[in-house]
């Protein structure tokens, strides 16, 4: 007979015990994804206190010198200089500071603009919705990528314009994932009743129905922000996100390309540490997709 | 049936539209056309000739239409750095970005969907960790990165494959493989997915419980079903690539159309740019296409709409 029975009592395996305790929470729980986002916050938002070095600031003589754990490395230079022989570990803080502060601020601005359109395509239904959604049909359809470029071309780097395109290219993804919340939230009681009692539409919509959908929103905030990191990572990369002065990570892999062979760190830390962080964001995006929502697994 | 292609078709068609509004509204932002379409080495009766061309005097849709005018019959102007019509360039580069897009997808969908059917039926097991870390991984690392560590590691320390350029069969291994494991990790998770959904479902109880063999339920009943998830996600694979060569293509110094792509942002050149996002619009619109075709095959339903 078949029974279900916790590691922890199991006999043969009190051995393990401890081990076994802290593999069960390490499953259950995403503990090292938090830890690398509060790592994250922390450093950008104290990337001036922390930082040893100016990550503008070189100077030819410290040019390349290889991180601490190699041959010829430094202590002064945890992570080793680049080209220009500028501190890679005070480049990477601040690096983490453009990152955070380019997703976040596109989520926001993406998830207000996907919410409030994705609960009024849900709410109104009718030609609202088909123009919604088949607006979010034809940003699909975009090749996001050579858009960004072509931009470029004609306006020049920045890093307003690069959030800006960011956003219309984001809140799609808000949109359906509210507008399906949405329509089954319409048809609740509570919903009726407002309506009934007389309240607007738009009453309705914020009052009412936003506060039903406000956990999928932030659930699929969480899982693209690793998507967004690695886009604005890619475009910075192609020489077509954020300005070469600026110590994005993608800039900094771009920098590196041409040192492959003599000083690779300069291209492989930061590359390391997008991996590192986007890998923490789509963990702690689907776990709390499956804690929270699991329904979702099919829309988001 | 026919509405169904016909309602398809004409959204693709939109979106090649817009497309080309986007471009044509791009070229007129920064004032002056000819500022994208000429350098500064143009002299004044280029200026003029241009201006005629562009038919600079007449109301701005009949710039669009005449402007469309030389778009369809493939006139994108002048590339400013190559200094050649850019439809001659893509002409020439599109072998080796179709070459190697194509040993690309067939690596992701040979590895993608088999590795994501493992998956699902060894659940729990260790080919399923593997799998999955696989796709971790591919859905984490940022291509430029994989592709930069990968020339690091097996062109310059261990010497095995060529660092970059097209040359033999043994220069598409690594551009391709990095090109690949993306889009071979998202079909993986979609059928790993899609197979656990359906190997849940009461037909495929059914079928066991009357003692059809293991490897018919799993590819026979189970994985015909399972498949419309994963071929919806490869029109979106071949669009991708699109884009994904750019970035292979960068790092690998490949000769295609990615190459062209990364010479016009460096070169600020419009026209070439324009002409390679014109071009992507309609490979966009052929894939849905062969997408739809396929559907119809797998799925009887969409046949019977």
């Amino acid at each position: 007979m078949l029974k279900m029975v916790k590691t922890d009592q199991l006999p043969g395996l009190d051995y393990f015990g401890a081990l076994e305790k802290a593999w069960y929470y390490f499953r259950k729980y995403p503990i090292i994804p938090v830890a690398v986002f509060f790592l994250l916050v922390f450093v950008a938002v104290f990337a001036p206190m922390l930082a040893p070095f100016d990550p503008a600031q070189g100077s030819i003589r410290t040019r390349h010198i290889p991180p601490i754990w190699l041959e010829g490395g430094s202590a002064q230079h945890f992570l080793g200089t680049d080209s220009l022989g500028r501190d890679m570990l005070s480049r990477v803080m601040y690096g983490a500071r453009i990152a955070l502060m380019v997703a976040v601020s596109v989520l926001f601005a993406g998830g207000i603009l996907g919410t409030i359109i994705g609960m009024f395509a849900g709410y109104l239904g009718g030609l609202v919705d088909e123009i919604a959604m088949r607006t979010v049909d034809l940003l699909l359809a975009m090749p996001f990528l050579l858009v960004a470029l072509t931009v470029v071309i004609v306006f020049g780097q920045s890093l307003t314009q690069m959030i800006i395109l960011l956003i219309l290219f984001s809140w799609d993804n808000f949109a359906r994932v509210v507008r399906a919340e949405s329509l089954r939230i319409r048809n609740d009681a509570y919903v009726d009743a407002a309506r009934v009692a007389g309240a607007s539409d738009i009453r309705i919509v914020f009052r009412h129905i936003l506060p039903g959908v406000f956990g999928v929103v932030l659930i699929v905030a969480s899982l693209r922000v690793g998507q967004l990191i690695l886009i604005e990572a890619t475009l910075s990369f192609l020489g077509a996100g954020l300005p070469k002065s600026v110590p994005a990570w993608g800039v900094m892999v771009a920098d590196g390309q041409d040192w492959i062979t003599t000083a690779w760190w300069v291209a492989a830390v930061p590359g390391f540490m997008i991996f590192v962080v986007v890998m923490s964001f789509n963990f702690l995006g689907d776990w709390l997709r499956d804690y929270f929502d699991p329904r979702l697994r099919q829309r988001a | 049936m026919v509405k169904f292609f016909v309602r398809r078709i004409s959204f693709a068609a939109l979106v090649l539209l817009l497309i080309s509004v986007f471009v044509f509204s791009l070229s007129r932002a920064s004032g002056d056309p000819r500022n994208v379409y000429l350098d500064e080495y143009a002299t004044d009766e280029m200026y003029e000739a241009w201006g005629v061309k562009l038919g600079l005097d007449k109301p701005l849709y009949i710039q669009y239409l005449t402007w469309l005018g030389d778009v369809v019959r493939a006139d994108f102007g002048v590339s400013l750095y190559h200094n050649r019509p850019p439809y001659d360039l893509i002409k020439e580069r599109l072998p080796a970005t179709i070459s190697l897009a194509a040993i690309a997808f067939c690596w992701a969908l040979l590895v993608g969907i088999p590795l994501g059917v493992l998956s699902a039926v060894k659940r729990g097991t260790l080919a399923d960790y593997f799998a999955r870390g696989f796709a971790l991984l591919g859905q984490a690392m940022p291509v430029f990165w994989v592709a930069l560590m990968a020339i690091l590691i097996f062109a310059v320390e261990l010497g095995w494959l060529p660092t970059s350029r097209r040359g033999g069969l043994n220069s598409y291994i690594m551009p391709a493989l990095c090109l690949g494991w993306l889009p071979a990790a998202a079909l993986l998770r979609i059928t790993r997915g899609s197979m656990l959904e359906i190997l849940d479902g009461e037909f495929i109880k059914l079928a066991r419980a009357k003692g059809v063999s293991p490897n018919v339920v799993i590819w026979k009943h189970a994985f015909r079903n399972a498949l419309i998830a994963p071929v919806t996600l490869a029109a979106i694979i071949i669009a991708s690539f699109l884009t994904g060569t750019v970035v292979i293509e960068a790092v690998f110094a490949w000769p295609g159309l990615g190459g062209l792509s990364i010479d016009a942002i460096k070169n600020n050149d419009f026209p070439m740019m324009a002409a390679i996002i014109l071009l992507f619009g309609v490979f966009y619109l052929l894939a849905n296409m062969l997408v739809d075709l396929l559907y119809m095959v797998l799925d009887p339903r969409v046949r019977l709409e």
